[in-house]
């Protein structure tokens, strides 16, 4: 099935079998790779994108219900928003080897859209779908905590 | 200069937030096939015939068995006794039979298709006390007093077995490798591997290539943790069969279920201790038997039993011990290299002992441990002195002040008995552990790591190493040191990219041992660059005096400056390239004796010590750490945040292999084989983390750095489930303490006397 797509801001057109993952779809058609898979389950969140404005797990969703959807991947919320959380981020150890980043970052800037000053317990609520193995997650509080403080 | 200690931020940093680092299965495909993996479904069987039926298969799909390898069929690390595939057995359920590949992923799956196998089941050895009874795959011995006459005459003797179950790594990226065969007849590999210089090896083994015919390069790595120390060599010999045999590059990249169920993993371990104890608490002797279960094949196991045994009677004090270590073989996925590498079994085990003692004489955890605690000029059992820089004491002192310790341990205890049903139990619990620096006995002298420098045209120096950056942080930590040492900038040192055709050996990314041995060599090779340009240069000065470099400038004796790099990049130009090598030698002094197990076994300890707080809840048993404090003293705290990271990340697997990682296992079949299924820590299950560094330099050291990407592994179980007792009462020896494990524990009234069993001897203990 051929369906349009709209793509960290830009119509993509795409084509392929309905149950395509739309992980495989960002990553193999569109080169997307910022996209990580890491259960292809929906258990790890490293495949977390936007779709619609809301969180999903690109692993579990269908090219047929992508049709018409807006979807934003890190490639295209890192160059859009929140460049001093970014950066904090990197600084205060949210961040080691990477491959759980790409999707605690989607999930991180969506909960800021929503909540600019999220407390511990609204971070934990909010990422409790990104597993991170590296980091004890106490680096990634310190990035929320110091954007806290900058403001 | 005082960049060491700082926080430069990482230079992987920015392309790893937004998504642009490209790791091995980012790569592009440039027309390569996928590989795929038949694996064995029984954990022990004869494999009677196998037979690949290539006209049911995608056309063009390729198949690879045990009978089409060109040479051994065994992956080469202490030896070779690992299958490539397997041949006439299989010995564990999800061993690879069969590879094949196939112009797509689909292809390729259904390419296992058409491979026909008839296996004649075997009896398989699946638990630990049968497999005992066999021949093991490795023992060891060591021997320090007559631990036995001392415990025949015991004034107090404590016994304990203490079980700890296997940890799967759950790096985030799973295993991935690509292979390709050049027209020339040579071989590159590239994929997510923290050992470059060991799959070289394998290749060069099976394939009976010459070492320059085999290049192999490491893309930065999506989390390792030791789980891609081993099995990358397995996986990149599969990746290069394939393609031989299909005439494309081939990728094989595992997906969660196979890289749990067909990967190494920690060493399940049962460590029985018998200790003698004075009336005061003093450890007078003790006898321990540590038995590891090294799954199906050797693989990394004698290393990691060494480890095991080297570390087994903790940062204590004790004249007389007798150690004897194990590694027996069962039919399940061999185990291997998993972080702190055989050390967080054992000393999980002698905290507990420890904990046990205390309780016979009604001492606290801090108490029981500051009467025992190695002091510099103590002996370890392999008859090494401690020095200066051993600093267990300073450690438990600072874990117990900044937690007040010792009056919440009392209050919890005391109050225990007061808790209503319902309440949720809290608890407080106390590990002090160490971790011996870089690899093992004459583990570096035999590596005989070689560390390489370059000058490049443009007046900056590279530096060449095998080092693979796997979220560790050591291309942010190696130029740091570099430009530390010799006083350049930071931008003057560029890292080249751990490729075999580019760098020399300079060992393997694991036992911690990265900044300390690497980086000490780099720092020497980048100041002999530097030397070198530096007297060439006042050589060509009319003064001809001598002239120093400081925040990368060349200062000359009248406070004229020049930037290093243009006085490099002259350099360069006039004489040509300037490459520099070195060979990293171990202190003369570190002699170990592999046959007794005596002498310097490690140039220097690490030491932690852990306090974990925990609620329980009484009706589901469920424990949730609330608080972990950690203090590590790692010699020289190099770069702070990355150095509290590796203490934060390490403490986490630490705690959770204590209390919920656990890999189900019936009859050798997995149980949990899934990310849905294998619990790891979410944001939410995991504990505030308050970090405190300490620093007692090692001279021997590079900037006396003595590691740290290990040890916070060694001390969050005994920890979390020290405070698991303090909260409930019930002794835990095994872990994870699973509401599961805990709820057979709690109706066996596991619990512990809330009372000294012998009022005498606890007023002894208290003078």
């Amino acid at each position: 099935m051929k369906s349009e797509l709209f793509v960290n801001g830009k119509s993509r057109v795409v084509e392929g079998h309905p149950m395509d993952r739309l992980l495989d779809i960002l990553r193999d058609e569109l080169g997307l790779i910022g996209t990580k898979e890491g259960c292809g389950e929906g258990e790890c969140g490293a495949c977390t994108v936007l779709m619609n404005g809301e969180p999903v797990l690109s692993c579990l969703i269908p090219r047929i219900q992508c049709e018409a959807a807006t979807v934003e991947t890190v490639e295209g919320l890192a160059a859009a928003e929140a460049r001093a959380f970014l950066e904090g981020f990197v600084s205060d150890g949210g961040v080691q080897c990477g491959a759980c980043t790409p999707g605690i970052i989607v999930t991180a800037l969506a909960l800021l859209r929503d909540n600019p000053h999220p407390d511990r317990q609204e971070v934990q609520t909010a990422l409790a779908g990104n597993l991170c193995r590296c980091t004890g997650y106490e680096g990634i509080h310190r990035a929320f905590d110091r954007g806290a403080e900058d403001e | 200069m005082t960049l060491l200690g700082s926080s430069p931020p990482r230079p992987d940093g920015a392309s790893k937030v937004d998504g642009t680092l490209r790791y091995a299965n980012d790569l592009p495909m440039d027309g390569a096939w996928h590989g795929a993996t038949l694996r064995s479904p029984y954990p022990h069987a004869r494999i009677r015939a196998l037979q690949w039926h290539p006209e049911r298969a995608p056309a063009g799909a390729v198949c690879v068995t045990a009978a089409d390898l060109p040479g051994p069929n065994g992956v080469q690390l202490l030896d070779d006794e690992w299958p490539v595939l397997a041949a006439e057995l299989v010995q564990h359920v999800g061993e690879p039979v069969a590879v094949v590949a196939a112009p797509s992923k689909l292809a390729a799956r259904q390419a296992l298709r058409a491979i026909e196998v008839d296996y004649e089941p075997l009896e398989p050895t699946l638990d630990l006390s049968t497999a005992g009874r066999q021949e093991p795959l490795y023992s060891l011995e060591l021997k320090s007093g007559e631990a036995e006459e001392e415990l025949a005459r015991a004034h107090l003797l404590v016994e304990g077995t203490y079980r700890t179950g296997h940890q799967e790594h759950i790096y985030i990226e799973c295993q991935v490798m690509s292979a390709g065969w050049e027209a020339d007849g040579s071989l590159v590999v590239e994929g997510s591997m923290q050992c470059p210089y060991f799959v070289h090896r394998s290749l060069i083994h099976v394939f009976g290539l010459t070492a320059e015919r085999v290049v192999v390069k490491a893309t930065p790595m999506g989390g390792g943790f030791g789980g891609k120390e081993d099995f990358p060599s397995v996986i990149a010999l599969h990746a290069a069969l394939l393609a031989k045999a299909c005439g494309h590059p081939v990728r094989i990249a595992y997906d969660r279920h196979e890289d749990i169920i067909g990967t190494t993993k920690r060493h399940p371990s049962v460590v029985t201790h018998r200790a003698a104890v004075d009336a005061e608490g003093h450890l007078q002797a003790m006898e321990i038997d540590v038995v590891l279960d090294g799954g199906a094949f050797r693989t990394l196991s004698p290393v990691v039993l060494s480890r095991a045994v080297l570390h087994a009677a903790g940062p204590y004090r004790c004249p007389n011990v007798h150690i004897r270590g194990k590694v027996v073989r069962t039919n399940t996925a061999p185990n291997g290299a998993f972080r702190g590498f055989g050390a967080p079994q054992v000393q999980f085990a002698m905290e507990r002992q420890m904990d046990r003692i205390a309780r016979r004489l009604g001492l606290d955890p801090l108490e029981i441990r500051l009467r025992n605690v190695l002091e510099e000029g103590d002996r370890l059992p392999t008859g090494q002195t401690m020095d200066e820089s051993c600093s267990a004491r300073l450690c438990l002192e600072k874990a117990a002040r900044e937690t007040d310790f010792k009056q919440r341990w009392r209050h919890l205890e005391a109050q225990r008995r007061d808790i209503a049903d319902g309440d949720s139990m809290p608890g407080v619990g106390l590990s002090l552990y160490f971790h011996g620096a870089g690899f093992t006995g004459n583990g570096e002298r035999v590596l005989q790591s070689v560390i390489e420098a370059a000058l490049l045209e443009d007046g900056r120096i590279e530096v060449r190493t095998a080092a693979v950056e796997m979220g560790q942080g050591c291309d942010t930590v190696l130029p740091m040191m570099a430009a530390e040492a010799s006083g350049l900038e930071l931008e003057d040192v560029v890292l080249a990219p751990p490729d075999t055709s580019r760098v020399p050996d300079s060992g393997p990314s694991v036992a911690s041992r990265t900044s300390m041995v690497v980086g000490g060599e780099v720092a020497h090779v980048v100041s002999e660059i530097r030397d070198r340009v530096l007297a060439w240069w006042s050589d060509r000065q009319e003064s001809g005096a001598a002239h120093t470099v400081e925040d990368g400038l060349v200062r000359g004796e009248k406070g004229q400056s020049w930037p290093f790099r243009e006085v490099a990049r002259s350099y360069a130009e006039a004489m040509g390239p300037l490459v520099v090598s070195r060979q990293h030698e171990p202190p003369e002094w570190q002699v170990f004796d592999e046959e007794t197990y005596q002498g310097v076994a490690y140039p220097t300890y690490a030491f932690g010590a852990d306090v974990v707080e925990v609620e329980v809840d009484p009706d589901t048993l469920e424990v949730s750490p609330k608080k972990v404090t950690a203090v590590c003293e790692v010699g020289r705290v190099l770069h702070e945040k990355l150095c509290v990271g590796q203490v934060e990340g390490g403490t986490l697997q630490a705690v959770a292999w204590g209390l919920m990682e656990e890999v189900k296992l019936e009859e050798g079949r997995y149980l949990n084989d899934r990310l849905a299924t294998y619990i790891i820590p979410t944001i939410k299950d995991s504990p505030e983390m308050e970090v405190h560094l300490l620093e007692k330099p090692w001279k021997g050291g590079a900037f006396g750095a003595k590691g740290v990407g290990e040890l916070p592994m060694d001390g969050g179980a005994p920890a979390a489930v020290s405070a698991v007792e303090n909260a409930t009462g019930i002794e835990v020896d095994a872990i994870p303490a699973t509401p599961e494990r805990f709820l057979a524990l709690t109706s066996a009234r596991r619990q512990v006397p809330s009372e000294p069993e012998d009022p005498e001897r606890a007023r002894g203990a208290d003078r």
